[in-house]
This record gives structure tokens, C-alpha cells and sequence, in this order.
């Protein structure tokens, strides 16, 4: 039950709540518990309430590093 | 899929295999320890022990929350939803997790208590406003990461002076886990496999930021590093301990910086302290009484709360004696040393809860074929 995934924020719906997209398939979440969610943004969802945001910067940063890090032992 | 597909890349994981097995020195031991069942799963799902050096070993941790709730509680669920007039909701993992006499929830349903899964939390209310002649218990278990969906819904139920419905709270706290795993009286009764490492979970840090685990490291000369649960992520974490192991350096870093920050969720830990105080006490499955280890409903929140609304009293059950889930839970165990792994115990008919939930170690050895490695 731990699993989650990040997921694309399709539309914003009244009382908190959003509705999402992961890998084709849309799903209404909750978003009350992450501040100023904004349509585009990818969320980390878990048992149907988004915990945090994707920052994309990060994830950029953590590829590269991927790359760097291996290379540096080859 | 965006952010899912870059970090399960093949070839780079091969890459930092090869940086691990180059890195890691023969000569000495990095026994590393995944806390969290999420990772447990990704580490059998996706064969990363196959990639790793001998001198590398993973230890899985006790970080899934179907695995570590005790029986006494499953019986205080299942004495709940054979109430008259009860619907007791819960996620789905917890249907089949055996308790006492290997009475599940599933069973109870099946002799005709109204159990229902449910998806989120926020099912649950929504069953309770659907049925107002019915009490309708949200059965709530969980770490840090499916607290604060509890947490609103008890202000929700609040808000809307909703009479009928009520949480059976068993929602419990990482780094309570992790110091018992440390320096509990049972690991020197015990013994305790060394741990050099720790990965620190993915998600539940998303909760509660990287900041708890400073204090481990500190405290105990480890390093931590805080990962996603994709192959990749977790690669390089290892990567990133034996790095830090090499160096002689105990720090926290963070693998998962796109989802995780210092503070963490600020706004869902707001919530958690207004609705939720420690329990002084609380059993864990494997673990024994850890202290100021899991959270209970405060006294304003006191009409929520399942266990005074029904008078809960909890004893505490052993396990099925041949079941090895609480070595396991420690990392003294793998899952093949229990005789019952793959013959009395399989995930249709599990004997301890370390096979019910796919985050368990048993349930994930079994279903990824890593048992066959052994035999
Ligand atoms: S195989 Fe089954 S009985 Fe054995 S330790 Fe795992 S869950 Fe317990």
C-alpha cells in the first residue's frame, strides 16, 4: 500500500480536489494536503491524496548525477 | 511516463552497478539497511541484489505497515466489524492479514461482517455520509505517509458533526522504528545484524522532510541516504553509502531532492499535530513495545475515535510459532529461512503478515522468484 507514483495534474476541482493522469489513465485525487498545485504540476499520489510536488529542476539534477556519478568510476 | 521511465533506464543502472562493484572495497562490509517495504519491493522486483557486489548486502527493514501491525489489533477490527450495525472500511492489504486462530477480516466478511475496502480515506467518510443508520469505522493504519489523510478526515467528520463515523487509529512513526531497530534491550537479547546504512524511505519523507533522520546519523555513526523507489534511485543511494562508508562520513543526503526537502510537508504535519498526540507505548509485529512509537486521537477529537466509541481493550498475540516475521522485521532473517515460506505460507493463504502486504519481504521474495536464488 506504500506504492506511489508522481502523476500529471489535468484539472482543479472545488473542495481540494484535482483530477490526475498516469499513463493514461485520469483518476480524481485529493490535493488538500500540498500547497498551490497548479494544472501541469506532477504530484507524488498515495493512497488517493497528493503528498508532495515534483520539482523538475530536481529531477534533472538527480539524472545528471546519475550519469556523473558512474561515469567517474568508469 | 514522465519521472517514472528515466529512473528504471537499463543501461544506466548497469552503469552504476558497475560503479557500486568498483567502489565497494573486498575487503570490508557494507550491510545496508532499506527501511521501507517500498523499497523492499523494488529491490526484489527489479533483481538489485543480483547486481551488487558480495561485500554489499541489503538488509530489509521493517518499514511495512501491514507487516509490523500486531494481532491484537486485527482482533480489536475484527471484534469492531462484528458490531451490529457496523461498516468497518479499510485499505485492501489489510483484508487478508490473519489474526488470531487465523481469523482475517476477509474471513469475518464472509460470515457476514459488513468489511468494505476502500481506496482512501476520504471513501471512508463518504460511505459513512451515504449510510447515517449505520456506524461506519475507518480501520487507519499506516506510517507517516497515510497519517495525514486520516488526520483531515477526522476534521472533516468534525466540521460536519458527523455522528456515525469514527477511526480505529494505528498510525505509526518512522523514526521510532529505526531507534528500536538501534538500541532496543531485544537486539542484545537478540542479537542484531550490523548495520552500517541506512536508504531512508521515499515517501514517507516526502511527509516529513529529511531533517528526523540528522539526528541518526549523529547519534549513531550512520549514514542515511533518503531515495526514490524506482531501480535507479535506489542504485544510487547504495552507491551513494558506500561512498559515504568509504570516506568515513555518516551524513544525510538526499537521492530524492525532486520530491523531498529538509522540512517536508509542513502543511500535512500541521494537520497530523492538530489531530493526533503519542501513545506512550504501542506494539509493533516484530518489534515488540517500542515507546512513543505510534499516534492516538486527541480527547477533542475523543467522538472520532473508534477505540473509546467501542471500548477497545488490546492484548497482545503472539505470532504462529514457526513464523520467522519477527527475525525478519529485524533483519536477522531472509524469508527463505522461514520453513514456511512457499509451502504453509503463500500470499493466497499467508501465515504472517511479512507475506499478506506486496511491501512485505515474504510477499516480495515470493512473488519476484528471489527465493530461488537459494535453493
Ligand atoms: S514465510 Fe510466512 S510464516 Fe514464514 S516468516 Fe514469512 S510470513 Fe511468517
Amino acid at each position: 500500500m506504500c506504492l506511489a507514483l508522481p502523476a500529471r495534474v489535468l484539472t482543479l476541482l472545488p473542495d481540494d480536489l484535482a483530477v490526475v493522469e498516469l499513463g493514461g489513465v485520469s483518476k480524481e485525487i485529493s490535493v488538500a494536503l500540498v500547497e498551490e498545485v497548479v494544472v501541469g504540476d506532477y504530484v507524488i499520489v498515495h493512497v488517493g491524496y497528493a503528498l508532495s510536488k515534483v520539482d523538475p529542476a530536481e529531477a534533472e539534477k538527480t539524472l545528471a548525477l546519475f550519469a556523473e556519478m558512474s561515469e567517474a568510476a568508469q | 511516463m514522465k519521472y517514472i521511465d528515466e529512473f528504471r533506464d537499463g543501461k544506466l543502472a548497469r552503469r552504476i552497478a558497475a560503479a557500486i562493484a568498483a567502489e565497494a572495497r573486498p575487503d570490508r562490509r557494507y550491510a545496508l539497511m532499506e527501511f521501507c517495504g517500498g523499497h523492499t519491493h523494488a529491490i526484489s522486483r527489479y533483481g538489485i541484489e543480483d547486481l551488487l557486489p558480495p561485500a554489499v548486502r541489503m538488509i530489509h527493514g521493517p518499514g511495512c505497515p501491514v507487516c509490523v501491525l500486531p494481532i491484537g489489533r486485527v482482533d480489536n477490527a475484527i471484534a469492531i466489524a462484528r458490531q451490529p450495525g457496523v461498516i468497518l472500511c479499510t485499505y485492501g492489504d489489510l483484508l487478508r492479514v490473519p489474526g488470531s486462530k487465523r481469523v482475517s477480516l476477509l474471513k469475518a466478511k464472509a460470515a457476514g461482517a459488513d468489511v468494505r475496502m476502500v481506496y482512501s480515506a476520504a471513501d471512508s467518510l463518504r460511505i459513512a455520509q451515504d449510510n447515517p443508520d449505520r456506524q461506519v469505522v475507518f480501520f487507519a493504519i499506516g506510517f507517516e505517509t497515510t497519517t495525514p489523510p486520516t488526520a483531515l478526515v477526522i476534521r472533516q467528520a468534525k466540521a460536519a458533526e458527523l455522528g456515525n463515523f469514527s477511526v480505529f487509529c494505528n498510525h505509526v512513526l518512522t523514526p521510532a522504528a529505526i531507534t528500536n531497530i538501534l538500541e532496543s534491550p531485544e537486539v542484545r537479547e537478540l542479537g542484531t545484524v550490523p548495520l552500517d546504512g541506512f536508504i531512508g524511505p521515499a515517501h514517507v519523507s516526502t511527509v516529513i522532510g529529511s531533517r528526523p533522520y540528522e539526528f541518526f546519523a549523529e547519534e549513531y555513526q550512520k549514514p542515511v541516504v533518503i531515495a526514490g523507489f524506482e531501480p535507479l534511485d535506489v542504485l544510487q543511494a547504495i552507491l551513494m553509502l558506500v561512498r559515504q562508508l568509504n570516506e568515513g562520513r555518516f551524513e544525510v543526503e538526499n537521492e530524492f531532492s525532486r520530491a523531498v526537502t529538509r522540512d517536508g510537508n509542513r502543511k500535512a504535519q500541521a494537520l497530523v499535530a492538530d489531530v493526533f498526540e503519542l501513545r506512550r507505548i504501542f506494539e509493533w509485529r516484530g518489534l515488540g513495545m517500542v515507546p512513543y512509537s505510534a499516534l492516538a486521537i486527541k480527547e477533542e477529537f475523543a467522538p472520532w475515535d473508534a477505540e473509546r466509541r467501542f471500548e477497545v481493550e488490546t492484548a497482545s498475540v503472539p505470532d504462529a510459532k514457526a513464523c520467522e516475521c519477527g527475525a525478519i522485521l529485524r533483519g536477522l532473517k531472509k524469508p527463505a529461512d522461514c520453513r514456511l515460506f512457499g509451502t504453509a505460507c503463500t500470499p493466497e493463504s499467508p501465515m504472517g503478515s511479512c507475506m499478506v502486504s506486496a511491501e512485505g519481504a515474504c510477499a516480495a521474495y515470493w512473488t519476484y522468484g528471489r527465493f530461488r536464488q537459494v535453493s
